[in-house]
């Protein structure tokens, strides 16, 4: 299936790319981020990381349907 | 709109009206400044990145849940982003209620929540000529959640 997956703040500056289009065989939202991680070694950990599914706060099990477009957020350092 | 962000100075007398009632006995202000040192390094500006689409509904989320838990009258939070010069404010959160207690716990709370849960981030860019985004290594590190210890 195809997934957008978006990198903001350190993940961008770190993968160069603020987003891209993947085509894949499906699964969770963790899953997805371990993929990306073999592929950007910037991309440690999500377990201090927050993940958003189509504008909505998501949980890392949350499993991904087709064309769903996924946040990868930083450790958060807002105030 | 009870959450917002603003890429200009935030009105601190415009945020404390927007809670102003006549049944309320108590307003708590939390304002968030630019200070000038952070770990050791010393700090020119900052700069706030902010997703508006997911920052906002979630925090007019952290919002609700400050009424609905407290019991407090009014609450509002406004978030900058963009670059901040030293001593601006960087966020500002008000609440009112008849008595001050629920006042200050609700203002704490929502203030906890809209550091840990919003797609916020700060790079700071120090005296050096650096800039660097800022995260907690700690939590990074073990990979818990922030209501295990505090931060600034």
């Amino acid at each position: 299936m195809k997934t957008k997956v978006r990198y903001f703040a350190l993940f961008r500056d770190q993968t160069g790319c603020s987003s891209e289009t993947i085509a894949w065989p499906g699964g969770s939202a963790a899953e997805l981020f371990q993929m990306m991680a073999e592929k950007h070694s910037a991309l440690k950990t999500e377990a201090a990381a927050l993940v958003a599914v189509n504008d909505e706060m998501a949980g890392w099990e949350t499993v991904l349907n087709d064309d769903d477009e996924v946040l990868f957020f930083p450790p958060v350092a807002g105030g | 709109m009870s959450f917002s962000v603003s890429d200009t100075a935030i009105d601190v007398a415009a945020a404390r009206k927007a809670v102003a009632d006549n049944s309320c006995g108590a307003l708590v202000v939390f304002e968030g400044w630019i200070r000038d040192h952070n770990e050791g390094q010393e700090v020119e500006r900052l700069e706030y990145e902010v997703y508006r689409p997911v920052a906002e509904k979630e925090g007019s989320r952290i919002i609700d849940e400050a009424i609905e838990r407290f019991g407090i009258s009014h609450a509002v939070c406004i978030h900058r982003e963009g670059l901040l010069e030293l001593g601006e404010v960087a966020v500002i959160v008000c609440v009112s209620s008849p008595h001050r207690g629920e006042a200050f716990d609700a203002c704490r709370y929502i203030i906890d929540q809209t550091k840990t849960r919003l797609p916020i981030w700060k790079k700071e860019h120090y005296i050096t000529g650096i800039s660097e985004w800022v995260s907690c290594e700690y939590c990074a590190a073990a990979g818990h959640s922030h209501g295990e210890h505090q931060h600034e």
